[in-house]
């Protein structure tokens, strides 16, 4: 059944998932696009640092609109939502959290590339997933939102699964990288498709499809990919760091918060 | 009217960054509904990190309020319908030119191929640089006819 703003306002324990599931889409958006904004200067060429920057300004784009539907729904001011809640409130999945690489922005960014490609790709194509299942959701403002947000992305995963298949292709030191990247990333990879302890909840009230569906789905669009680069993805993925959509995370989200909110906690009243 | 007089208003607002095109002729303006309780603006945003739209909000509000009868101005920017870049009007795909950005590309259906003409000489004769360009909305190609570089308006439909 369709829910209107109104409708979604009236019935507890279905905006009490909205809000959920709301939260675990901006947040997914909002790390994301902060790593990729500290990759600004340090991309491989001048023409990738045009292209990142504006994925990432894309994607920042779409956690400001989940942010903003989580305010209409009552759930706060938007852009508190997005400075000021701790590491511990937060639902995005640990993957997007993970620093870039060794060293900080500021000193000695010794970032990884093959890592940015992986992360990037296997999280674009899971959006995109979740964004098809969301065209349909009970929820009307978010299945519209969907829409939306589903045109936009289909240059993020054009542009990443580019990077994917040119460096899988290459051989040597970009093939052997980008392998160690896989890695790491499946080492995590499951936590993007983990609707956390009220999954059931929100695939009862049909807000999105499961967790299993999400994840068949991304296999499914995957394998003819790692079929074409000759490589074997194994059959289950982890969640070695934590279930970020439980509100467990890694040091990393900390320290990624204390900097990115800085400016905003200094004079949270300030008209920007 | 009220109407005619706040859409020539409107008609005054530019792209901040394209200045030769208004935001009606970018196809941005969804909705205009004038009440006795004031005026009330819905716009489309091109894409949704553009971060022109407050400065877009804030010079509708400028120009509507110089409409005398015009009061209780609100400007909200929606995402239903999605703009799309068969909303820029055929004068607007002419403003884009004169600015030296090729309108959105047509789409060729039968070879799923889009195609651009260069803005400064017409030529089909073109090359994509980068899907992403200096803004969210603009991506870079090159003409291998008068071989000059250009932007172009990026394509975006609900197909994608």
């Amino acid at each position: 059944m369709t829910h209107t703003l109104v409708d979604a306002l009236k019935d507890e324990c279905y905006h009490n998932s909205a809000i959920e599931l709301l939260f675990q889409l901006a947040d997914d958006d909002f790390i994301l696009s902060y790593r990729g904004s500290e990759w600004l200067g340090l991309a491989p060429h001048i023409e990738e640092d045009v292209a990142f920057s504006s994925i990432s300004q894309d994607t920042m784009g779409h956690a400001a609109m989940f942010y903003q539907l989580l305010q209409d729904l009552g759930a706060g001011d938007a852009d508190e939502l997005a400075h000021v809640r701790s590491a511990g409130e937060r639902k995005n999945a640990v993957l997007l959290e993970k620093v870039n690489g060794l060293g900080t922005y500021l000193a000695e960014p010794h970032y990884d590339w093959a890592f940015a490609v992986v992360r990037n790709y296997f999280y674009a194509q899971a959006k995109k997933i979740k964004i098809e299942s969301l065209k349909n959701s009970s929820y009307q403002p978010l299945a519209e939102a969907a829409v939306k947000v589903s045109m936009e992305l289909y240059y993020h995963l054009l542009h990443w699964k580019t990077w994917f298949t040119q460096l899988m292709d290459a051989g040597g030191e970009a093939r052997t990288r980008m392998e160690s990247a896989i890695k790491i990333v499946l080492d995590d990879l499951d936590g993007l498709f983990s609707l956390g302890n009220s999954g059931p909840e929100l695939t009862k009230h049909s807000l999105i499809d499961s967790e299993d569906t999400l994840r068949a789905a991304w296999v499914n669009r995957m394998s003819p990919v790692f079929e074409s680069v000759n490589f074997n993805i194994p059959e289950k993925f982890g969640m070695k760091n934590g279930n970020g959509r439980n509100g467990e995370h890694t040091v990393d989200l900390k320290s990624a918060l204390d900097i990115l909110g800085e400016v905003y906690n200094l004079d949270p009243a300030a008209s920007w | 009217m009220l109407k005619d007089k706040v859409l020539e208003a409107l008609q005054t607002v530019k792209d901040p960054e394209i200045d030769s095109i208004s935001i009606i002729e970018l196809g941005m303006l969804e909705e205009l509904d004038i009440t006795p309780e004031g005026v009330s603006i819905k716009l489309l945003p091109t894409f949704m990190g553009c971060p022109a739209l407050e400065i877009i909000r804030k010079n509708v509000i400028t120009a509507v309020s110089q409409v005398e009868e015009a009061e209780n101005i609100t400007v909200q920017f929606i995402f239903h319908p999605p703009w799309t870049s068969d909303r820029v009007t055929k004068i607007g795909r002419e403003r884009l030119k004169e600015f030296g950005i090729a309108p959105p590309p047509r789409h060729i259906a039968e070879t799923g191929e889009w195609e651009a003409d260069c803005p400064y000489c017409g030529s089909t004769y073109t090359t994509l640089e980068n899907l992403f360009g200096p803004t969210a909305c603009r991506s870079i190609l090159y003409c291998k006819s008068c071989k000059n570089p250009f932007e172009a308006m990026k394509p975006v439909s609900t197909l994608m």
